[in-house]
């Protein structure tokens, strides 16, 4: 959205420009004092050790203690997994609604499904996973009772990499059902048509036209949902009360914890996982910025 | 009408997805009712809701943690209408800045920031480079926990409510009422709240209600701060009971449900998710 410059008064420009800054001054300090400040904090205390001297050692840690390498291993594989398996399955469920043919009423109850959804985590999600697949959960016992199945003697559990996996599963793929579906809606018809009078297969359009146009917001909205698992903390713990050593848990235990307890490697834990963070996130908005060229 | 053509009109690979993600959304919400209904043997009773409503603990927590959502929401707007407003008016340059800021809002999870606002404000506060000593730790106090509670919520909120009031302020020619107001005689004060404001009444009411959901389900910054809220009450009450926590976890759906009902009502289907779990 064009922005036009206000009526240039002919005063001089940077007292008036000094005074124009002035009005966001109270957004500026919030974010310094209350977000800013902080993590930078802890990235400074990331360098430092109990006594307060200057040190590398916490940052060595990371990648030396076994620990703390699977934990962060972990938390990546469960973020990818539930990425990649909640972006395909949401993409679809995108696609049913806008361009697959199901009526329009269905679109808008999806829509508001997901909303809901993607904003449905933390205890209550936990407590309701653990009413469906728990031990006595309701299909646990579907299945045994029906089936004949016990899943939980074939190997499954709940408290496990599948069981968070699953709940997480809960957030992510309406997350991107809420991205995707104005990404579809804005694939051209005349796209389509031109391909279709060229004599091109269903399969030879989405392959060479509708993939490749979708693909970078496909791939940005899965580096969102990335970093949506990757800071999660409370459905985790919730869950499983810490059994999965994921980092969010770890560098808890860390910092406040009774056993490991020490937070100098907490906040180096802290800062590898604001990393992490910032990478995906610019991953999204970099992506993102780039579908935009053809999807606007 | 031949076979084929039935078959088109008939969207069965939608049909099938979009089946299966209804059995995803519904399943886990229906057995969790199925359950919380199940606490006496072979009765379906509310029994469970009655025991968990009846509670104390309840009572206290679930208040505690509206009422820390109610100053979330009148701070955040305090800080995000004027500031939103100000940078379409005046200060276009700064909007890049701004959006930055809320994306970092994202980038720094919830944990982290939550142990960063104790690293800086568990200790007394000094002025920087002297030994000069301001306050003495603001977590000492309730009311300074509280404080600090409440600014790290309102940083959870920011990117939500930032977007809201954002996209409500592109709606409406924010210059034209301005200059329109400031013609009648109007000061800054009157333009945001009776010219402003009522022309944001969906964003504001959508921005409210999202930074409820997130307030009263938010786990992880009340349980680091050791503060008595909803969340982390019916996780401690999950530790030693099974049907009454599975109620009220069958109650916050229905309130965020609720809450989102509303929004899709009044923004017109403009869905909007978190990014905090």
């Amino acid at each position: 959205m064009a922005q036009i410059a206000l009526p240039a008064s002919r005063r001089s420009t940077s007292t008036v420009s000094a005074k124009k800054w002035l009005g966001a001054l109270p957004f500026f300090l919030f974010a310094i004092l209350f977000l800013i400040w902080p993590s930078a904090r802890l990235m400074i205390d990331a360098f430092l050790d109990g006594q307060g001297r200057f040190t590398l050692d916490n940052l060595a840690q990371l990648f030396q203690n076994q620990t703390i390498v699977s934990s962060y291993l972990l938390s990546i594989q469960i973020s990818a997994v539930t990425a990649i398996g909640g972006g395909i399955f949401g993409f679809f469920l995108a696609y049913s609604v806008t361009i697959g043919g199901l009526p329009k009423p269905l679109r808008s109850m999806l829509i508001t499904f997901s909303a809901v959804a993607s904003n449905f985590a933390g205890v209550p999600l936990a407590f309701a996973f653990v009413a469906t697949l728990g031990r006595t959960g309701f299909i646990t016992a579907i299945l045994k009772n029906i089936f004949g199945v016990n899943i939980y003697t074939a190997g499954f559990n709940l408290y496990s990499f599948l069981g968070l996996s699953l709940t997480y599963m809960y957030f992510q793929f309406p997350l991107m059902v809420l991205i995707m579906a104005p990404a579809l809606d804005a694939l051209k018809k005349e796209w389509r048509e031109a391909a279709e009078n060229l004599g091109a297969t269903v399969f030879q359009y989405w392959w060479h036209v509708a993939l490749p146009i979708l693909m970078p917001s496909i791939l940005g909205t899965m580096f969102l949902l990335f970093a949506n698992s990757f800071g999660a903390y409370a459905t985790a713990y919730a869950l499983t009360g810490g059994s999965l050593p994921l980092i969010t848990i770890q560098l808890r235990a860390q910092i406040q914890g009774d056993v490991l307890h020490n937070p100098s490697l907490g906040y180096a834990m802290a800062m590898g996982m604001i990393i992490v963070m910032a990478v995906s996130t610019i991953g999204y908005i970099w992506l993102q910025s780039r579908s935009e060229r053809w999807l606007k | 009408m031949n076979l084929l053509s039935w078959l088109r009109k008939v969207p069965l690979w939608s049909g099938f997805w979009y089946t299966l993600g209804v059995l995803y959304f519904i399943l886990p919400l229906y057995a969790t009712l199925d359950f919380s209904l199940r606490i006496q043997r072979d009765v379906i009773s509310l029994l469970a809701y009655q025991n968990a409503f009846a509670d104390p603990g309840f009572l206290k927590t679930f208040v505690y943690s509206n009422i820390l959502a109610v100053i979330t929401i009148l701070f955040s707007l305090l800080l995000i209408v004027p500031t939103s407003y100000w940078i379409r008016l005046r200060l276009p340059e700064a909007r890049r800045i701004v959006e930055y800021v809320t994306t970092l809002a994202i980038v720094i999870p919830a944990i982290v920031m939550g142990f960063g606002l104790i690293s800086v404000y568990g200790a007394p506060i000094k002025i920087p480079f002297t030994s000069i000593q301001l306050t003495d730790s603001l977590l000492n106090s309730p009311v300074g926990t509280n404080f600090i509670v409440i600014m790290g919520y309102t940083v959870l909120a920011l990117p939500l409510m930032y977007r809201s009031v954002d996209t409500g302020m592109r709606t409406i020619d924010v210059r034209v009422l301005t200059e329109a107001a400031q013609s009648l005689g109007a000061n800054w004060f009157t333009i945001i709240v009776r010219v402003i404001l009522p022309n944001l009444r969906a964003s504001i009411l959508s921005g409210a209600l999202l930074t409820f959901a997130i307030v009263v389900g938010e786990v992880t910054i009340s349980s680091i701060l050791n503060v008595p809220a909803f969340s982390p009450y019916l996780w401690l009450m999950g530790q030693h009971k099974a049907y009454e926590p599975a109620a009220l976890s069958f109650a916050s759906f229905l309130m965020i449900w609720a809450s989102m009902g509303v929004i899709q009502i009044v923004t017109g289907g403009r869905a909007q998710a978190s990014v905090a779990h």
